[in-house]
């Protein structure tokens, strides 16, 4: 019954939302806008668990050498950014200390993280970007043509606007595409399994 | 070991600092690049341009600080044109460190043009679960949002009265830099079938081309060229003008780069040829 009951809830429950998306009526959104918030619900119980999880986790590291700073900041960091966030809805404006924290440190942290990208980019792309073989020429020769079309430099980034709209609009979309349709077909193979009951690692193991 | 055969193999910290000085230059002396409107751009202009003062433009701005680079930008040049016309704007956020940006954007924004936060324009806030957020909020906005982001429900809004779902906006531009777009193609524009246009960072901009030949998006503001793009032509140069600058020097450095790599790659061919070297 431990593995019978949850296969049938998924079972019944994959058949109705499966059978809802094609009957456009009152009551069908109304039964999609409620399955909607379960959903939410059981994602939401979760959270505790993953708050839980981080915060034991790093307490354990304060005790090793060596990953004890770290572990000191993050659990500074969740700290504050609770006790800040927590009191009231005008913490969320601008101004408040909350915003302030997130503005100052998170969004510079974040912004600073990603722009490091740039340098290895250019790193990669010096030693990758080789015409060692026919491939690779090609290779380098696309990127060459869709990079010039990407920067804003007047007449030569227009120049090559019909060869890069033909790359975009048939190579690539043809592999996309291809890629595309693998994913939801495969997709659609895995939720048919969940449904009958054949795909059950999801349940985990007892 | 000669110069060429030296380039061949060139410490990767000379390519950072290359990198680093050149997009200094821009700060140290400004330009301006020549922008060109691109076609993908324009239709996401001339969408906007065509809704009457008092109609309804849907935005969703679903990223978070690592890529505010590119999109604030582009948020910002959408919103002004919005606001210009007049036109009611209801935003969201599917990006769980969005609201804080978004916040800081649409505020400062409104004062710039004599908004009214709750008549010209609505903040619904952030949610999570963005598929079935997009799900519910086409079956009703107040589903997901009872409440706007600084708390106020949705029905002692003006702007949010007489308005249900997205049958009632006159588009979506969903400005990401995730899968979000996903979800509002299949979730959104695939199920409720509204005009769907999106503004992505440079490196996503390949991947969604497909969809616009296919009909299910409308326009594509791609990276911070599309920003620049879409100020010049709501001819209010800002932010996405500047960076472009740093782009065209950053760009610029790297194709040298890979000139410089292939020069010194045939140069120095022969001599691995004779040598039996690795290629």
């Amino acid at each position: 019954m431990k593995r019978e009951i949850p296969i049938l809830i998924v079972g019944i429950t994959g058949v109705i939302l499966f059978l809802q998306y094609f009957i456009p009526t009152d009551w069908s959104m109304q039964l999609l806008g409620t399955s909607q918030d379960w959903v939410i619900v059981i994602g939401i119980l979760a959270l505790p668990l993953g708050i839980w999880s981080l915060v034991k986790a790093n307490i354990m590291k304060l005790q090793v050498k060596g990953e004890r700073f770290y572990a000191a900041v993050l659990l500074t960091g969740f700290l504050v950014m609770l006790i800040f966030g927590l009191p009231h809805r005008s913490s969320l404006e601008q101004g408040s200390t909350f915003m302030t924290l997130f503005n100052t440190i998170l969004i510079p942290i974040q912004a600073t993280i990603f722009s490091l990208l740039a340098f290895f980019v250019a790193s990669a792309a010096y030693r990758a970007f080789r015409a060692r073989s026919v491939l690779a020429t090609i290779l380098l020769l696309t990127a060459f043509l869709v990079m010039f079309r990407w920067l804003p430099l007047g007449f030569i980034s227009t120049a090559d606007n019909a060869i890069v709209a033909w790359i975009l609009s048939v190579p690539n979309m043809a592999a996309n595409r291809a890629i595309g349709m693998g994913i939801g077909l495969g997709g659609a193979a895995m939720a048919i399994k969940i449904i009958l009951g054949i795909e059950r690692t999801y349940m985990g193991h007892d | 070991m000669t110069f060429l055969e030296k380039l061949m193999q060139v410490d990767r910290r000379w390519i950072y600092l290359a990198i680093g000085v050149a997009v200094i230059i821009p700060a140290i002396k400004s330009f301006n690049v020549p922008v060109s409107p691109s076609p993908e751009v324009k239709k996401v202009y001339d969408f906007v341009e065509n809704i009457k003062p008092g109609e309804y433009l849907f935005v969703a701005m679903d990223y978070d600080p690592t890529s505010l680079a590119e999109l604030n930008p582009m948020a910002e040049a959408i919103l002004k044109h919005a606001f210009i016309r007049n036109e009611k704007v209801v935003i969201v956020t599917l990006a769980q460190f969005g609201p804080g940006m978004v916040e800081a954007i649409t505020s400062r924004l409104a004062t710039e043009f004599n908004k009214v936060r709750g008549v010209d324009y609505a903040f619904l806030g952030y949610r999570p679960y963005p598929a079935i957020t997009i799900l519910a909020m086409g079956v009703d906005f107040r589903s997901p949002f009872p409440v706007d982001y600084y708390g106020t429900p949705l029905d002692s809004l003006p702007v949010m009265r007489g308005i249900k779902n997205f049958y009632n906006v006159k588009g979506v531009i969903d400005l990401t830099s995730g899968n979000t777009a996903d979800m509002w193609l299949t979730d959104g524009n695939g199920r409720y079938g509204f005009p769907l246009a999106i503004g992505i960072t440079g490196v996503m901009a390949a991947n969604y081309y497909q969809y616009l030949q296919s009909g299910q998006l409308f326009g594509i503001i791609p990276g911070i060229k599309g920003a620049a793009e879409y100020e010049s032509l709501i001819k209010r140069p800002g932010e996405g003008m500047t960076q472009a600058a740093y782009q065209v020097v950053a760009h610029t450095v790297i194709i040298l780069f890979i000139i410089l790599s292939n020069v010194a790659y045939f140069a120095t061919r022969k001599g691995r040829a004779k040598s039996g070297g690795a290629r």
